[in-house]
């Protein structure tokens, strides 16, 4: 018996391009935001206090747990609801980047329609589990 | 891409995709690594909150602050995000696709500098300031 040929994806707003075109915008932002973190934190003393290795966790991720362990006498200027918004954008950005970025791997080496299908669903189970205990994370720190 | 790739793992390593394959590979090695490393630094973080958990969010914590670690998690980090940069920029103009092996040697030369200052800063740390 003959397999059945896979369909071509189709052309236009389909699921798999919307994502293809989130990859790249995230990755965008992601840039952005770190950016704004890089140079906040120039402007907020990293220039002495900081190694570059400080600054480069910072830019990754804006939580003040980052900068505990600098020479950073006050950390209130790294706090607060500016720096909470800008950790929850990156945790949203560099989470579906992420977990979409790990199924495009699994998918890539499995060809059985229904082990896709499930892994899916696992990444995306995933995906909500972890944002919600990173979340819980930001807003203990 | 068909289904059916009669191709073996020891076989598809030989592949002599040169630069380009190179950059696709190390930029899968490092997503895939990011996305362990931060789920299991999250989750580090959660435990060492909760009374119950801290002494295995303390374990996890000791391993990435490591600096042979560090060293690992900084190449697969900054290289995800240049080789990013570089995939975009091509992405968005494709009429640049013409010049990528150009475009892979500019991503190597803004990468080596940065990783390095990193690795400095690192490995100093790690044998005692």
């Amino acid at each position: 018996m003959k397999a059945k040929p896979r369909t071509a994806p189709q052309k236009g707003f389909n699921f798999d391009y919307l994502m293809w075109l989130f990859t790249r915008l995230s990755a965008l932002a992601m840039y952005l935001l770190a950016i704004v973190g890089v140079t906040a934190a120039l402007l907020m003393g990293a220039r002495q206090n900081m190694t570059v290795a400080d600054l480069m966790r910072w830019a990754f991720m804006p939580n003040p747990n980052h900068v505990a362990s600098t020479n950073i006498p006050n950390l209130e200027a790294w706090k607060g609801i500016f720096w909470n918004v800008m950790a929850y954008l990156m945790l949203f950005f560099a989470g579906a980047h992420g977990l979409h970025g790990l199924s495009n791997v699994l998918e890539d080496y499995i060809s059985r329609t229904w082990v896709r299908n499930l892994l899916r669903g696992l990444v995306l189970l995933v995906w909500v589990l972890m944002s919600a205990i990173a979340i819980s994370v930001i807003m203990t720190s | 891409m068909g289904l059916k790739r009669n191709v073996g793992l020891l076989e598809g390593l030989r592949y002599q995709g040169k630069g380009p394959m190179l950059t696709y590979i190390l930029h899968r090695i490092g997503g895939l690594s990011i996305v362990i490393f931060v789920a299991l630094h999250i989750l580090a973080s959660f435990l060492s909150n909760h009374a119950w958990g801290t002494s295995v969010g303390i374990l996890i914590n000791t391993i990435y602050e490591y600096w042979l670690f560090q060293i690992f998690i900084f190449f697969c980090a900054l290289f995800h995000v240049i080789n990013g940069l570089r995939i975009i920029i091509l992405d968005l103009w494709p009429k640049l696709i013409e010049y990528q092996r150009e475009a892979i040697w500019i991503e190597w030369f803004v990468f080596l500098p940065i990783y390095g200052i990193a690795l400095f800063v690192i490995i100093r740390g790690g044998l005692g300031g």
